[in-house]
C-alpha cells in the first residue's frame, strides 16, 4: 500500500502523470506474473506434497515415517550429510584461502574445476563413480580383493554427494576473501600469530557468515541429492536408500501417501533450512553493516547478500 | 636497531620492482620513502617486512642477515594503510592481539596485557575508547590504533605503509605532527613510505627519493629539496619550471641570458632541461637590465601567503610565479598585465644524463 500512496504523490507533483501511471501498471504487471508464476511453479507443489501426505490420516503418515525402511533412509541420509558437509567445509576453506591468499599458477584453472560439479550432469557424476570403483572399474578387482565395497553401499553414496555438493563452500567465500585482501592476516602474522592462531582468531571470525551460508546451502544439497546418488546406491531397501530414492520406490509401487509423507520431510527440513538461510543473510546484513566504513570488503558483501540468491 | 639493504631485486612477472636497491637506515631514524606510484617504494617496505622475499639481494638488522627470517621473528610492526583492523575485535583486544598470541611461555599475564594496553592506548591519545569497534571510530582514530597495535608487540622496527594517504588533509596534518613527536618520545627505528612530498619532507629525518625500482637519492629533506640529485627529484619536490634549452657544458656558469634565447645553439651545446622553482622567479613591470623573459600574466591566485602568478612568455611557455603578498600589492598587476620574469637561483639537467659542472 505504501507504494502505491508514494506513486500518487509523486504523480500529483509531477507534470508527466501519464508516465507514471504507465510505470505503475508495468510494476504490478510484473509483480503479478511473479506471483502467478511462483504460486503455479512452487507454492502448489508443495501444497500437493502436505495434502497428499496427510491424504489417509495422520496416522498413515506417522507409519510411512517410522517403517523400518524410512528409518534406515533417515538414517543413511543424515550420514551422508554429516560425511560430505564437513569435508566440502574444510576442502572449501582450503581452496578458497589458496585462491584468495595466495599468488598462485593456474588459479583460474582451479576455480574453473570447482564449478565442474554444476555443469555435469548428476547421473555423470554417479556413473564416473561406478567406473572408477564398480566391480568391473578401474579400482573395482583391488577393492573386491581387499572386501571393500564402495559403489552400491554408503562410502559410495557419500562420495557421489560429495562431488556434487562439493562447489557450494568455495563458491560462497572466494569472492568474500577476495574482497577482504590479504591484510589482516599479514597483519596477524607481523604481530608474531602463527598460521592457526590468525586463521582461528582473524580469518574465521571474519568469514563465518558467509561459511554458514555456504554450509546450509551445501547440506541442503546433500539431503537433497537424487541422481548421482541414485547410480551409485543400488536401490537395496533398508540399506543403500537415501530420502529421496525412498520417496522415488514408494511412488513407483504406488504408495502415494507414504511417498508424499516421506516427501513432507524433505520439504519440511527444506523449509527449515530456507528460515535458516533467512536468519544467516540477516546476520551477514547486520555485520557488513557493523563494519560500516564502506570499504571495499563490506561493500562487496553487501552487494552479493541483496543480490538475493 | 639498524636497518640495511643490500642490493635488493624483485621482480612481479615481467615487472621489477626493485632493481639493485641498496639503503641504510641507521638505528632511532625516522626515513621516509617519497615516489609516485610504482616507484617500489611498499615493495621496498614489504621486503625489509619480510612480507615479500626478494629475488637477490639480502637485508639486513643490527648487521646480521635477516633475508630468511619469518616475519614473524623479525619483530617488526607494520602499519597499513588501511588500519587493517580486526573489525571483529574491540580496540583493546586489537591492542592486545600480539599479547595474547604469544607462546604460554612468554605470554604476559591478563594483569600485565591490561596495563599494557592501556598505557598504549593513552600514549595514541585514545583512553576511553577501549571498548569501541573499528567501525566506530574515525580514521585518524583508526590509525592510532594500528599503531598502538603494532607497538605493543615492541618493535625494533617500525614500519608504515603509506600510513595517512586514506585520511583528510586536515586529519593528515595532525597527525604527521603526533607522529613526529611520538617517535622523539620513543625513538624506535622507522621507515614510513608517502607518495606526498610535504608529508616527507616535514616529517622525516631523511628522505629516499625513489623511481621506477630505483633509489634517485637519500638525503636529509633539506638536502634533496635543496640539492636534487636528478631532474626526477628536482621535478617531484614540489612545482617546477622547466625550459628545455641548449647549454654549453664548457662554461659551468649557467647564465640567465640562455634562457632568453632557446633557438641559439651554441657550439658544444648540449640540449638540458634548466628548473627554476617559482619563488626563484623574479616578476618586474619593466625590463631591469638583467636577463629576462617578457610575457604577459595570464592568470593570478592571490588567496594564500603567496600569490601564485601564471605567466605566459614571448615564446610560448607558461611560467609559475611565486611571490610575496607585499610585492603583489607594490607591482600592482592584473590580467594581461606585461612582465618581465628574472630567475635568481636555476639549476641544469643535461638530457644526456652526464652531470653538470655548474
Amino acid at each position: 500500500m505504501a507504494t502505491i500512496v508514494t506513486d500518487a504523490r509523486f504523480a500529483d507533483a509531477a507534470p508527466g502523470t501519464a508516465v507514471r501511471h504507465s510505470s505503475v501498471l508495468v510494476r504490478w504487471t510484473l509483480v503479478l506474473i511473479a506471483v502467478a508464476f511462483l504460486g503455479l511453479m512452487l507454492i502448489l507443489p508443495l501444497v500437493i506434497v502436505f495434502c497428499g501426505a496427510f491424504e489417509k490420516g495422520w496416522q498413515t503418515t506417522v507409519a510411512a515415517l517410522t517403517h523400518p525402511d524410512a528409518r534406515a533412509a533417515i538414517r543413511l541420509t543424515a550420514l551422508t550429510v554429516v560425511i560430505a558437509v564437513p569435508l566440502n567445509i574444510v576442502f572449501g576453506i582450503a581452496a578458497a584461502w589458496a585462491i584468495t591468499k595466495f599468488r598462485l599458477r593456474g588459479k583460474s584453472v582451479l576455480v574453473t574445476l570447482i564449478d565442474l560439479p554444476f555443469s555435469v550432469s548428476p547421473v555423470i557424476a554417479g556413473m564416473v563413480f561406478v567406473l572408477l570403483f564398480g566391480a568391473r572399474g578401474l579400482l573395482g578387482p583391488w577393492l573386491g580383493e581387499h572386501d571393500i565395497r564402495i559403489i552400491f553401499a554408503w562410502p559410495g553414496i557419500a562420495l557421489a554427494t560429495m562431488f556434487v555438493t562439493l562447489p557450494f563452500v568455495a563458491r560462497e567465500l572466494i569472492p568474500l576473501m577476495q574482497a577482504q585482501g590479504r591484510d589482516d592476516e599479514e597483519a596477524a602474522i607481523s604481530l608474531g600469530a602463527g598460521g592457526w592462531q590468525t586463521f582461528f582468531r582473524v580469518t574465521l571470525p571474519s568469514i563465518k557468515w558467509g561459511l554458514a551460508y555456504g554450509t546450509i546451502l551445501c547440506t541442503a544439497r546433500a539431503l537433497g541429492e537424487f541422481g548421482a546418488v541414485s547410480v551409485v546406491s543400488g536401490h537395496i531397501r533398508g540399506e543403500t536408500n537415501t530420502l529421496p530414492l525412498h520417496v522415488e520406490i514408494l511412488y513407483n509401487e504406488y504408495q502415494f501417501a507414504a511417498a508424499f509423507s516421506v516427501a513432507g520431510l524433505l520439504v519440511s527440513i527444506a523449509l527449515l533450512t530456507i528460515i535458516a538461510k533467512s536468519i544467516v543473510e540477516w546476520r551477514m546484513h547486520r555485520s557488513v553493516r557493523r563494519d560500516m566504513d564502506g570499504g571495499p570488503a563490506a561493500q562487496a558483501t553487501l552487494d552479493r547478500v541483496g543480490s538475493g540468491r | 636497531m639498524s636497518i640495511e639493504v643490500a642490493n635488493v631485486t624483485k621482480r612481479f612477472g615481467d615487472f621489477a620492482a626493485l632493481k639493485e636497491v641498496s639503503l641504510r637506515v641507521n638505528a632511532g631514524e625516522l626515513v621516509a620513502l617519497l615516489g609516485p606510484s610504482g616507484s617500489g617504494k611498499t615493495t621496498l617496505l614489504r621486503v625489509i617486512a619480510g612480507l615479500e622475499a626478494p629475488d637477490a639481494g639480502s637485508v639486513l638488522f643490527e648487521g646480521e642477515d635477516a633475508t630468511t627470517r619469518h616475519v614473524r621473528q623479525r619483530r617488526v610492526g607494520f602499519v597499513f594503510q588501511h588500519y587493517a583492523l580486526f573489525r571483529h575485535m574491540t580496540v583493546f583486544e586489537n591492542v592486545a592481539f600480539g599479547l595474547r598470541v604469544r607462546p604460554r611461555r612468554v605470554r604476559p599475564t591478563r594483569a600485565e596485557i591490561r596495563s599494557r594496553v592501556s598505557e598504549l592506548l593513552r600514549l595514541v591519545q585514545l583512553e576511553g575508547f577501549a571498548r569501541r569497534y573499528p567501525s566506530q571510530l574515525s580514521g585518524g582514530q583508526r590509525q592510532r590504533v594500528a599503531l598502538a597495535r603494532a607497538l605493543a608487540v615492541e618493535p625494533k622496527v617500525l614500519l608504515l605503509d603509506e600510513p595517512f594517504g586514506a585520511l583528510d588533509a586536515k586529519v593528515r596534518q595532525e597527525l604527521r605532527r603526533w607522529l613526529r613527536r611520538l617517535h622523539e618520545e620513543i625513538h624506535v627505528t622507522s621507515v614510513f613510505v608517502t607518495h606526498d612530498q610535504d608529508e616527507a619532507l616535514e616529517v622525516a629525518d631523511r628522505v629516499v627519493v625513489m623511481n621506477a625500482g630505483c633509489i634517485e637519492q637519500v638525503g636529509t629533506p633539506e638536502d634533496v629539496f635543496q640539492n636534487p640529485a636528478s631532474a626526477f627529484v628536482m621535478n617531484f619536490l614540489g612545482t617546477v619550471n622547466v625550459f628545455h634549452r641548449r647549454v654549453d657544458s664548457l662554461t659551468p656558469e649557467i647564465d640567465a641570458v640562455e634562457i632568453q634565447c632557446p633557438d641559439e645553439l651554441p657550439a658544444g651545446s648540449r640540449p638540458a632541461r634548466i628548473f627554476v622553482r617559482p619563488h626563484n622567479l623574479e616578476i618586474n613591470t619593466h625590463a631591469t637590465g638583467k636577463p629576462s623573459l617578457r610575457g604577459r600574466v595570464q592568470f593570478i591566485n592571490a588567496a594564500g601567503p603567496q600569490v601564485k602568478v601564471e605567466v605566459l612568455t614571448e615564446f610560448g611557455e607558461v611560467l609559475q610565479v611565486e611571490t610575496s603578498q607585499e610585492r603583489y600589492q607594490a607591482l600592482n598587476i592584473t590580467k594581461g598585465s606585461e612582465v618581465y620574469v628574472t630567475p635568481k637561483e636555476m639549476r641544469v639537467f643535461f638530457d644526456d644524463g652526464r652531470p653538470n659542472s655548474a
